[in-house]
């Protein structure tokens, strides 16, 4: 079916819709298929739904991408009701088709429990994950199959291509761009319209759209996810953004570790042209556009725009000086424009709503909502999308359902690994771009990774550095050597061999790094560094001083002992102990001979009444 | 033809003229300032890995840091070499290069008159006074076009190499011993032999048809041959044969 007009597009969408309204009411089975459900055996339970269901069943059964609430994977949602099982296995399919889809019983077991009330609560839509999110690019992921554009059509999908394309100039696109505020998602957050605007406006007859989709940040899986989840969304931002700046060519950049993403952008281009949104004079409009998939090796670096451009002419990945920018001279040198999944994604909504609907979303200088993974030491791990300058303490506590163990909040690192940690008395920070670049920290691409009081700071710069040693291009020496040398202090300090004056050189390479580095990744590179020491200082310092670990986290700083008093003699800790530290008959508390101990902390982990202390 | 547009800005106070888009540290150079630079050569592209020829840059009411190697001048730019934060990040970045060439004199020479008498940093394993800037790599590519010399990895583990560590494409000619600043890629000739001891790759030279002397590998040459269109017997004679018989 090729779809040569508006009305081709519209009648054909009735069609969708009416097939649809029949089957409303009729019981659907929905289960997340996506990477992170996929990890939690949610294969495993397509085919058991697809054996119990077998070919002639009248009850609707479908896959989508991710839903965010990973943890419980694998989740299925049966619908019409809404109810959301998690950690579904395939064992449990049987069960659900009998009980639940034939005869709406409920299955206590598979249902989410709130773990304050300890209640069950069966709709998804009651979840406190979901309830105070505002899901406004991320919310179609749930009701769509990412290999059928008709899901897509469904919810009005390539509306807003209509719209741009047949009743709107270029120049008008970018001006609604402008006034809605949206910023690049991707790690910058700059003005997406101006951007747009300049590349529009640099001489040349061909033009580049490039969506990045290179996400490198470790824990970070928003534009994997939107990717897997919802590609015609990104391919119409992508199209719209095209005819805006006059781009006849586009292309995704997408890393081969995601092999999912990748399939399926790749099904949703078949598709897109096929039906006609991509291609020649598309749905009649006379305006072209291609797009085609370019895989990266997956270096970290190949996700900074000029670097992205260098990777796909066949060249390393490696940033060049921007003293011309890349939407005058790009791609091949070009005028280019690039920006992230989640940028793209942002810009149909826009059109169809307006700039002025969506400008009332967010902060005074950062509109719309943004994803963010949420992981790290937090109750409810995983994907959200909320309204800018909601603040921390709303996205730690409300959505994320907190710390688990009742153990206290201690930081939560945005930005990536070259963002920074933020402490906990800057809890109520609204998050916005702004915000988080005054405490020191920034948007990044939107990962957030929490840490309660076990964590210890020092050990997590340490972790991030290493990354961005081994990350960086390896161009400028005070990038290349500066996250090497901060990076080997780091690690002398953590093994209790810090010195005086070691806090002050990590803070002038530091600053060199920032200051004397090329690329916006060098600039970046010694945030977890300096954020660390400008909030917990006093953590260094018991390090280099003291010898001490405060968190108990770094082996060489740390004893473990055994309470006397509290260990019941069960024996537990000593028959797992690797290197046989642990003395002590039954009845006999339990003793640990420091000089075989390895600090494994394996004692403490299994001790039934938590009597091996930690100093 | 457009006739070059001249522009004319500030450096450290002193009125300077240059064409439009001209980079920033060979006019410098050329009116007599002094910045410490390694990556760069007059013969090959900017690239600005070395980090040292930094200076703050203001343009438009804005101040910054940035390398001089590859900034185009324009009109009204003012121009800084020597501020105190250039002089600091300059420091710091020498005792990170002692640390990979501790033996370099070029490089001992300008840390010591930056005030830099040791590094605090250990020495890299293995250090052979490598500092990565990547000349040896764009002269072998962008001047001699015999792309044999490569970036391997990334991060701290980035070196140069020949691709895939077979030196199958090197010529011996030199280029990259020469451009070296801290002299870490050697060349030896022991009797018909040339080595370029770094890429670890040896070739026979020809003997002249008159004096009998080995003068030039044979590989090169016939590499030259190829790559110019040359007749097969251009290269029979040693330079200084040929002088004489001319």
């Amino acid at each position: 079916m090729h779809l040569k007009s508006p009305d081709d597009l519209e009648q054909f969408r009735t069609r969708i819709l009416e097939k649809r309204k029949a089957q409303d009411t009729k019981k659907r089975v929905v289960l997340c298929t996506g990477t992170g459900c996929r990890g939690a055996g949610a294969l495993d339970v397509y085919d058991a739904f697809k054996k119990a269901l077998g070919n002639k069943s009248d009850i609707e059964f479908k896959t989508t991408c991710c839903h965010g609430f990973c943890e419980r994977g694998p989740i299925t949602i049966i619908e019409p009701e809404g109810i959301f099982y998690q950690r579904v296995t395939p064992e449990t399919v049987p069960q659900i088709i009998a009980e639940t889809v034939k005869k709406d019983q409920m299955i206590e077991e598979l249902l989410y429990q709130d773990p304050q009330t300890e209640e069950a609560i069966p709709a998804e839509k009651d979840i406190p994950f979901y309830k105070k999110q505002n899901r406004l690019v991320f919310g179609h992921n749930r009701l769509i199959d990412p290999t059928q554009i008709e899901d897509y059509l469904a919810v009005g999908g390539y509306q807003a291509l209509v719209k741009a394309l047949f009743s709107m100039s270029p120049e008008e696109i970018i001006a609604e761009v402008k006034s809605s505020g949206l910023r690049g998602r991707g790690g910058g957050g700059f003005p997406a319209g101006r951007k747009w605007e300049s590349c529009s406006q640099a001489p040349g007859d061909v033009r580049y759209v490039i969506c990045n989709c290179d996400e490198g940040d470790p824990g970070a899986y928003m534009d994997r996810s939107l990717m897997e989840g919802n590609p015609h969304r990104v391919l119409e931002g992508m199209i719209i953004g095209a005819y805006a700046i006059g781009a006849h060519e586009g292309y995704v950049y997408v890393r081969h570790e995601y092999p999912l993403a990748v399939e399926n952008v790749g099904i949703a281009i078949e598709q897109a042209h096929k039906m006609g949104f991509l291609g020649e004079n598309i749905l009649g409009s006379g305006f072209d556009f291609d797009v085609t998939i370019s895989k990266g090796g997956g270096a970290f670096v190949a996700g900074e725009s000029t670097a992205l451009m260098a990777s796909i002419e066949g060249y390393v990945a490696e940033p060049r000086a921007k003293y011309i920018h890349t939407v005058e001279s790009g791609l091949w040198d070009k005028p280019t424009n690039l920006n992230n999944v989640e940028t793209w994604a942002n810009v149909p909504v826009i059109i169809e709503k307006g700039a002025e609907w969506y400008s009332k979303i967010g902060t005074e200088g950062s509109k719309g909502t943004k994803i963010f993974s949420l992981v790290g030491k937090i109750n409810n791990t995983g994907l959200i999308e909320v309204p800018m300058g909601m603040t921390l303490r709303e996205i730690v506590y409300d959505i994320g359902g907190g710390i688990p163990d009742g153990k206290r909040f201690k930081a939560v690192q945005t930005g990536g690994p070259s963002g920074g940690c933020i402490p906990e008395e800057m809890l109520d920070l609204p998050v916005d771009f702004d915000a988080l670049t005054e405490a020191g920290s920034m948007m990044g691409s939107g990962g957030m990774i929490v840490m309660d009081e076990s964590t210890c700071m020092v050990d997590v710069a340490k972790y991030f550095t290493n990354f961005l040693k081994d990350e960086s291009c390896g161009k400028c020496t005070s990038c290349r050597d500066g996250t090497l040398r901060m990076y080997e202090i780091l690690d002398r300090i953590t093994k209790g061999e810090g010195k005086e004056g070691d806090i002050e050189l990590l803070e002038e390479i530091g600053w060199t790094t920032t200051e004397a580095s090329l690329c916006a990744l060098g600039g970046t590179a010694a945030n977890p560094v300096l954020s660390t020491i400008r909030y917990f200082r006093d953590e260094y310092e018991a390090h280099i001083k003291d010898k001490r670990c405060p968190a108990g986290v770094c082996p060489a700083l740390i004893t473990y002992t055994i309470d006397a008093e509290a260990c019941i003699a069960c024996g537990k800790c000593k028959k797992e102990c690797p290197t046989k530290a642990i003395t002590g008959e039954k009845k006999v508390p339990h003793e640990i001979v420091q000089a075989k101990c390895i600090k494994c902390g394996t004692c403490k982990e299994v001790c039934p009444v938590d009597a091996v202390k930690v100093e | 033809m457009s006739e070059k547009e001249l522009v004319r800005f500030q450096i450290d106070g002193l009125e300077v003229e240059a064409e439009k888009g001209q980079m920033l540290l060979p006019v410098a150079l050329e009116y007599g300032f002094e910045i410490p630079h390694l990556c760069y050569h007059e013969a090959v592209s900017p690239y600005g890995a070395c980090r040292l020829c930094l200076v703050e840059v203001t343009k438009g009411g804005r101040t910054r840091m940035t390398t001089s190697c590859n900034y185009p001048v324009d009109a009204g730019i003012e121009v800084a070499t020597a501020t105190e934060n250039v002089l600091r990040a300059r420091r710091m970045i020498l005792e990170m290069l002692l640390a990979r060439a501790p033996h370099s004199e070029t490089i001992l020479t300008m840390a010591r008159s930056a005030g830099i008498e040791e590094t605090r940093f250990p020495i890299i394993d293995d250090a052979d006074g490598c500092i990565l800037c990547g000349l040896c790599e764009r002269v072998c590519r962008e001047v001699v076009g015999a792309n044999a010399i490569t970036f391997v990895n990334r991060g701290d583990k980035r070196e140069m190499a020949p691709p895939f560590w077979d030196p199958m494409a090197c010529i011996a000619c030199g280029a990259c011993v020469y451009v070296c600043p801290t002299d870490c890629i050697k060349m030896e000739e022991q009797g018909d032999e040339r080595t370029i001891v770094r890429w670890k790759r040896t070739l026979k030279m020809q003997p002249c048809k008159s004096c009998g002397k080995p003068f030039a590998p044979q590989f090169q040459l016939n590499w030259i041959v190829d790559r110019v269109q040359l007749p097969k017997d251009f290269f029979e004679l040693c330079p200084v044969c040929r002088k004489q018989k001319k």
